[in-house]
């Protein structure tokens, strides 16, 4: 029986798990997959600017297309470098395979160049990992690893295989007899689900509180999820990472909830008889103040972990199942009993007069260009051609989160649970790879970009032709706004100084360069961007004053969110300075 | 404003796990970079054919606390069982400790007598020193360590806890 190399292996690994596009860097303890690489022509491999980039580039790969990201980088500081992306991955259940060299099995724990604790670095921020120790184990370490990796509550897996594993040969005929020893939580018990359907068909005030889980669960849970809230009428408000999982278009509708959700999302969440929770995970952002969190609600909470069950809010109804399967038996079963929607008058004239409210405006000028302003004209001319839409961290993540709107899973690319600026260039490097004929934007801010600015770089070798729309006010905005409501707008390092001239540099990468300062121009100027056949950073400069509202500070409940920049008091008690 | 502590519960979990490298570091590091509590751990190779292992851990927290531990250990890979046998009911729990003591004339014979009392054995003894064996639950060794203490202790070693359920089912 021939043998191949272990590098050769790992090839043929990932082309029989469908791998057709690998993100990374080469680098010394990598150079024989680089080679397997060189001879093969079924994995289209991504030449990153820096390792934190191929990290997130695959996240936006994985997020866009429901496809695990594949990453591959050198031992050391090529590990290093794509932790961040590892651990954003972990917080936001993106599947995600990460290949890193390692020094030789025999310089191991020795310093040796290049040398890193890779497992050790990122056993907790993976959702599991692996150091090969012989090519002959590689095989079905990688299955496995796809496995863990797209099935249950998908993350990261990482693989650290040192230079001699992937030289040294192996038989390659040997099948793994190891039993399968991952088991994701599939359908839901019935007895759970008709007492969810039965509570749903009697609620007086019920709502969806729907989450990532939707997105990940496939878009067959989406579908589910319309015909449910159409089915029985009640209203659907969605976290950050759910966005797009009921249309925004959509009658039920409330728009996002939590720190810088919706007014009626928020009121809602506060006053409703019966939650349901479904793949969402009571994040901190979304909650408020623990215990003034929905008091009086009935909470069912289905999820496919069973550790997000009761972790931070204790819920009535806990269903793990894979929120899909268990949202489309709950439409089973309420077809099955043939239950009629409710009316519920009463609770929508609630939810219309916290609608009246009009919590998403905003003071206009025809001076400056709003930021909101800009996320809306941009919205306009985009909605028709199914844009997916990545960011940054921070107000503009915000603005995007609230003003633009999203009718279908799989466009809206974020990073949630870290928070990890210089997510969203990467991220829309991959989103295009994944679909190329697709219109990808990242919509960043002046600080954000330049964490992962290098990327531009990356899409002009790949002629990807993505946009960046920068929302530049001059202020690390978010740092800002917080400093204003906290510290009396003691501005300590928020400042953006000494900013590139941001057409110049996208001029210097090859990319086209395009500056809007006056809102008359802003609609035209879009329409330029949209026009050019590839890659655009378009600095949109905009009121370096404006505040992201409504907000729910620090420390506070639903009920108390500050709608306008009228409302801050400008200090806060330590309890509060002291959450996240 | 000052930290505030929580009412801790003691629980002692049990896990059924795959015998490889860094299962042990994956599960101590989950309690450390979660924040929470580890009194003792003990972890040994229990299969015939090496393949698995099982932890005793010893944690205290709230409730809902030792809840999510649960959740979090089970949702590591290598993990294939965890039992709470505080909550799981009756159980046992045996520590096994060595404990040197160093003395002469009374004191040697007064450690002897309370090592008699205690069921403790005699595994080592020079003319000045004894090392003595003694295996019990958690508060039989504290108590036997305190005595110790008066009567020339110079060194303990203990195992941390190990636990089974009573009656014929496994836990």
């Amino acid at each position: 029986m021939p043998e191949k190399s272990g590098a050769e292996i790992l090839i043929d690994c990932l082309t029989e798990q469908g791998v057709d596009t690998v993100f990374g860097y080469p680098g010394g303890a990598v150079l024989p997959i680089y080679d397997a690489l060189f001879q093969q022509k079924k994995i289209k491999h991504v030449l990153v600017r820096h390792e934190a980039g191929a990290a997130h580039a695959a996240e936006g790969y994985a997020r866009s297309t429901g496809k695990p990201g594949v990453v591959l980088v050198t031992s050391g500081p090529g590990a290093t470098n794509a932790v961040t992306g590892i651990a954003d991955a972990f917080m936001d259940s993106i599947p995600m395979i990460v290949l890193t060299g390692q020094v030789s099995t025999t310089l191991i724990g020795t310093d040796a160049f290049q040398e890193a604790d890779t497992v050790g670095i990122t056993r907790h921020c993976s959702k599991h990992n692996y150091l090969v120790k012989d090519p002959a184990d590689l095989a079905a370490t990688v299955r496995e690893a796809f496995t863990i990796a797209t099935k249950g509550r998908p993350g990261p897996v990482v693989i650290d295989i040192p230079k001699n594993v992937q030289v040294a040969t192996a038989r390659t005929d040997i099948k793994s007899n190891a039993p399968n020893r991952f088991h994701a939580a599939g359908e839901a018990d019935y007895v759970a689900i008709n007492k969810a359907v039965d509570l749903l068909a009697n609620a007086k005030a019920p709502i969806f509180y729907t989450g990532g889980g939707i997105i990940n669960s496939g878009p067959q849970a989406s579908t589910a999820l319309r015909e449910l809230a159409e089915l029985c009428g009640a209203p659907v408000t969605s976290t950050l990472m759910g966005l797009g999982a009921y249309p925004a278009s959509g009658d039920a509708w409330l728009g996002m909830l939590g720190m810088h959700g919706t007014y009626e999302a928020n009121m809602a969440m506060n006053q409703c008889d019966v939650m349901f929770c479904l793949g969402a995970r009571f994040d901190d952002r979304v909650t408020g103040r623990l215990d003034a969190f929905s008091p009086d609600s009935f909470k069912v909470h289905i999820d496919i972990d069973r550790s997000s069950i009761n972790k931070t809010i204790r819920v009535d109804l806990p269903i793990i199942a894979d929120v899909g399967t268990a949202i489309q038996q709950m439409i089973d079963v309420w077809k099955a009993r043939k239950y009629k929607p409710q009316p519920l008058t009463e609770w929508w004239t609630r939810i219309k007069g916290w609608r009246a409210v009009e919590c998403l405006n905003y003071p206009a000028s025809t001076v400056e260009i709003m930021p909101q302003f800009a996320i809306e004209r941009l919205y306009a001319a985009t909605k028709d051609k199914a844009p997916i839409i990545t960011t940054e961290v921070g107000q503009h993540q915000m603005w995007a989160a609230q003003h633009f709107h999203f009718d279908a899973p799989n466009k809206w690319l974020t990073s949630g649970g870290l928070g990890t600026m210089g997510y969203g260039l990467p991220a829309a490097i991959g989103a295009q790879m994944g679909h190329p004929d697709a219109l990808v934007i990242d919509i960043a801010g002046e600080a954000s970009i330049q964490m992962n600015i290098q990327e531009l770089g990356t899409a002009t070798q790949y002629r990807l032709p993505v946009k960046v729309f920068i929302l530049n006010n001059e202020w690390m905005g978010m740092v800002r706004q917080w400093q204003e409501l906290t510290y009396e707008s003691r501005y300590s390092e928020s400042y953006s100084d000494s900013l590139p001239d941001f057409v110049a540099l996208a001029e210097a990468y090859g990319w086209k360069g395009i500056r809007c300062e006056k809102p008359e121009k802003l609609d035209a100027a879009i329409a330029e961007m949209l026009a050019y056949d590839g890659p655009v950073m378009f600095d949109c400069r905009v009121s370096k004053k404006a505040n992201c509202f409504p907000m729910i500070p620090s420390g506070a409940a639903h009920t108390e969110m500050i709608l306008n920049s009228d409302e801050v008091s400008g200090t806060m008690d330590d309890e509060a300075k002291a959450l996240v | 404003m000052h930290i505030k502590e929580e009412i801790s519960e003691r629980h002692v979990l049990t896990l059924t796990v795959d015998n490889e490298a860094g299962t042990l570091a994956r599960i101590a590091g989950m309690f450390t970079s979660r924040g929470y509590n580890i009194d003792s751990l003990t972890v040994a190779d229990i299969s015939e054919d090496h393949t698995t292992s099982r932890i005793t851990i010893v944690t205290k927290g709230p409730p809902p606390v030792i809840d999510q531990i649960i959740a979090q250990c089970e949702r590591l890979v290598p993990v294939h069982k965890v039992t709470d046998l505080t909550e799981a009911g009756p159980h046992v729990e045996r520590e096994l400790a060595l404990v040197k003591v160093n003395g002469s004339g009374d004191q040697r014979v007064e450690a002897m007598r309370l090592a008699d009392i205690y069921r403790a054995r005699v595994i080592d003894a020079t003319v000045s020193s004894f090392i003595f064996e003694i295996t019990g639950g958690p508060a039989k060794i504290d108590t036997f360590v305190t005595l110790m203490r008066e009567v020339g202790l110079v060194e303990v070693g203990r195992t941390g806890i190990v636990g089974l359920m009573r009656g014929s089912e496994a836990s």
